[in-house]
């Protein structure tokens, strides 16, 4: 397994360059939005990436209640962090491509804000793991991570509704896509899988091992504060006196 | 691993669905009677509620007509603060003398306790809305121009659904470092659904413009979600140590 | 180790949180109908095995087992008391134990009322528990623990807070139980109190059983 990780750091470098040369030199120019609509080899990606993450921490979420299994809590932990960072790529482009495109940063659209309120849950998830003491905290976040997943159909749908009550900007939409397109899109999606693939197995590398070095330094401290066999147990008469008091 | 061999083993079956509706009732009894003796928590938290009108009125002063299409915001706004306040002192009683841990240690089903601070919330926070209702009626000279009387599921179906999920991730709260902080922080994210019905059904029944059944519907399925979910959940939570 | 039948085992239990152990490897069985004192330092881990024996803490390791079962199926034979008095303090000592009573599926007051007179407190008394002073407070908490009559008693330094002379009493009442057939488990740091009282002296040191021994002066020549 170890020897496998350099591969896929090669492997995941080669395929996000190719995949960069593929958006901005191959991939055909788009006829009324010009280069900028090339950051949507980025921004989709990244979407499919952080909502594949977010499957995999619900996943993990339900089968840690089951099973009680602290590495499939390790996982749930890491993939919503890096599921985080794709969400975070996505809101961050997204603007970035609507400003000179729509004429406008922000919109509430269904899928923007759907993103947005996974992307709050999650940050709030991630934020209950760091408050909450280690030994509790992954079960209460996997309870939180169910309610998340519960969410947001409702966020969906609500969202949804809202907007065919409050017409604003028609965006997006549907389209067909030019099949070069496509083919660019899948290979940067395949190239931030690797991506992905590659900061979850080093982040959960370090859960892992930080893990251990807390057991060990768990034992340390019990051992290191007692010193084997307490006072009370050498000497009867200190048990006596204090009892005394 | 664990045969049930001994006597204690139909401890979890004895308790039917009957005893856990006793369990629940003997519950919200117990919190009202210590509520209606020490009244501290109920005091302050109606004073807050009072601040909260006052603050949001002052802040806001529109004409009647842009009044009716911000009212729905502002007053939920105002709900919530209000409710969070109330929500964080959920747990605090049971805290007092670790309380908890001898509802724990007996063999009463977690939910029952849940459900009866969930009520118990869900009173309270109820008693605060309608104090603060007719204020800012008062102060934003409010007429709903839709069906008024679609308010009334609004309000209730709005309220469980900050309530029940308020009292579980107050839960939750209570075993993390900085506790009254952690409440909003966990709340608001998964709450939005549930705010954007109440502020959405609320505006639309105020200017009169839209139906307000969609929200209402949307609020219902929350509930029916979220309780199961909470009911289903709960016990993870409060067995986590 | 014992010569009475086990009723609680524990075998290799384990307890972690985060950067600091509890227990690493705790095997004991205590038999029934003994009044077993655990002493130990504070850190030794004594709450703690107390606390997963009375199935408030799930063990990171190994298991517990009380009367053949999980401690959670266990409940009902378990009665458990904690330094903090675990009882509401605006409420009397009868409405406390009625509330609790419910939580074991128990609807009369006689429980309750038999309870607090086997502590020698008055039922009728209708003061709130928080106006009690500090010794009648751990009767009254020591009687909601024998509330629903449970096989097994669970103390977890019952005399911090109270003077001399309550200990005293509170000893001799846990004798009474422990001859009327109950097991009883009791975490201290006051361990001259149980002499003579208890049967088995359970040492624990940096999250381990360190020796059991059946009398105090026996236990401390190491």
């Amino acid at each position: 397994m170890k020897r496998l990780f350099p591969i896929l750091a090669v492997l995941t470098a080669l395929m996000l360059g190719y995949a960069v040369y593929q958006a901005l030199v191959v991939a055909p120019t788009e006829r009324t939005m010009g280069d900028v609509q090339r950051i949507f080899y980025y921004h989709v990606p990244s979407a499919w990436t952080a909502f594949l993450l977010f499957f995999v921490n619900l996943v993990a979420s339900v089968a840690y209640l089951v099973k009680r299994n602290p590495k499939v809590d390790a996982l749930a932990m890491v993939s919503a962090e890096v599921g985080v960072v794709f969400c975070t790529v996505v809101l961050v482009t997204g603007p970035i491509w609507a400003r000179p495109v729509w004429g406008i940063w922000w919109t509430w659209d269904v899928r923007l804000t759907s993103t947005l309120v996974l992307w709050l849950i999650y940050v709030s998830y991630l934020l209950l793991r760091r408050f909450s003491d280690s030994a509790q905290a992954p079960a209460l976040a996997a309870a939180l991570a169910i309610f998340g997943a519960l969410d947001i159909p409702l966020v969906y749908f609500s969202i949804w509704f809202f907007r065919t009550q409050h017409p604003q900007p028609v965006i997006g939409g549907g389209g067909s896509i030019d099949p070069r397109m496509w083919r660019v899109l899948l290979i940067n999606w395949m190239a931030f899988l690797c991506f992905a693939l590659l900061m979850c197995w080093s982040r959960y590398r370090l859960e892992t091992m930080r893990r251990e070095v807390e057991e060990a330094q768990a034992l340390e401290s019990l051992l290191g504060d007692d010193r084997g066999p307490s006072a009370e147990i050498r000497n009867p008469k200190v048990a006596l006196n204090r009892s005394g008091q | 691993m664990h045969k049930q061999s001994f006597g204690g083993g139909d401890a979890m079956s004895l308790l039917s669905s009957t005893t856990r509706g006793t369990i629940t009732r003997a519950t919200l009894t117990k919190d009202i009677r210590l509520e209606w003796r020490s009244k501290d928590a109920l005091n302050s938290m109606l004073f807050f509620s009072l601040l909260v009108v006052v603050i949001f009125s002052l802040s806001f002063d529109p004409l009647a007509e842009e009044s009716r299409r911000i009212a729905g915001g502002l007053v939920w706004v105002a709900f919530l603060f209000a409710a969070v306040v109330a929500l964080n002192q959920t747990w605090a009683r049971e805290l007092r003398n670790q309380v908890l841990d001898a509802y724990r240690v007996s063999p009463a089903p977690p939910n029952a306790l849940f459900m009866a601070k969930a009520l118990g919330n869900f009173f309270i926070v109820s008693l605060l809305e309608a104090l603060m209702t007719p204020l800012f009626i008062i102060f934003y000279n409010l007429r709903a121009l839709g069906p008024a009387w679609q308010l009334i599921p609004i309000g209730l179906l709005g309220t469980w659904a900050l309530v029940v999920n308020g009292t579980f991730f107050a839960a939750i709260s209570l075993r993390t470092r900085s506790r009254e902080l952690m409440l909003p922080l966990l709340l608001f994210p998964i709450s939005i659904p549930a705010v954007l019905g109440m502020v959405a059904g609320t505006t639309a029944i105020l200017t009169g413009e839209n139906s307000a059944h969609f929200w209402i519907v949307l609020l219902l399925t929350y509930d029916v979600v979220f309780t199961t979910a909470c009911l289903a959940l709960f016990e993870k939570v409060l067995e986590a140590e | 180790m014992t010569d009475a039948p086990p009723i609680i085992t524990a075998t290799n239990v384990i307890k972690q949180f985060g950067r600091f152990a509890a227990l690493r490897g705790v095997s004991t069985e205590f038999g029934a109908g003994k009044f077993y004192a655990i002493l130990g330092d504070n850190g030794a881990g004594k709450t703690t095995l107390l606390r997963i024996i009375a199935g408030l803490a799930r063990p990171t390791g190994g298991c517990v087992s009380v009367l053949g079962m999980s401690p959670r199926d266990a409940c009902r034979e378990i009665g458990y008391m904690a330094h903090a008095s675990l009882l509401y303090d605006e409420m009397s000592g009868m409405e406390n134990l009625r509330y609790f009573a419910r939580l074991y599926g128990i609807d009369d007051d006689k429980h309750g009322d038999q309870a607090i007179r086997m502590v020698a407190l008055d039922p009728t008394l209708s003061r709130p528990v928080g106006q009690y002073s500090q010794g009648m407070r751990q009767r009254m908490s020591l009687a909601r623990a024998i509330l629903h009559d449970p096989k097994i008693l669970l103390l977890d330094e019952p005399f911090s807070n109270v003077d001399a002379q309550s200990a005293r009493e509170m000893v001799t009442l846990l004798t009474r139980m422990r001859d009327a057939g109950k097991t009883i488990l009791l975490v201290t740091h006051q361990a001259s109190l149980l002499e003579g009282a208890a049967n088995k002296f359970v040492r624990m040191g940096a999250g381990q059983v360190v020796e059991c021994t059946n009398s105090l002066s026996a236990a401390g020549t190491l």
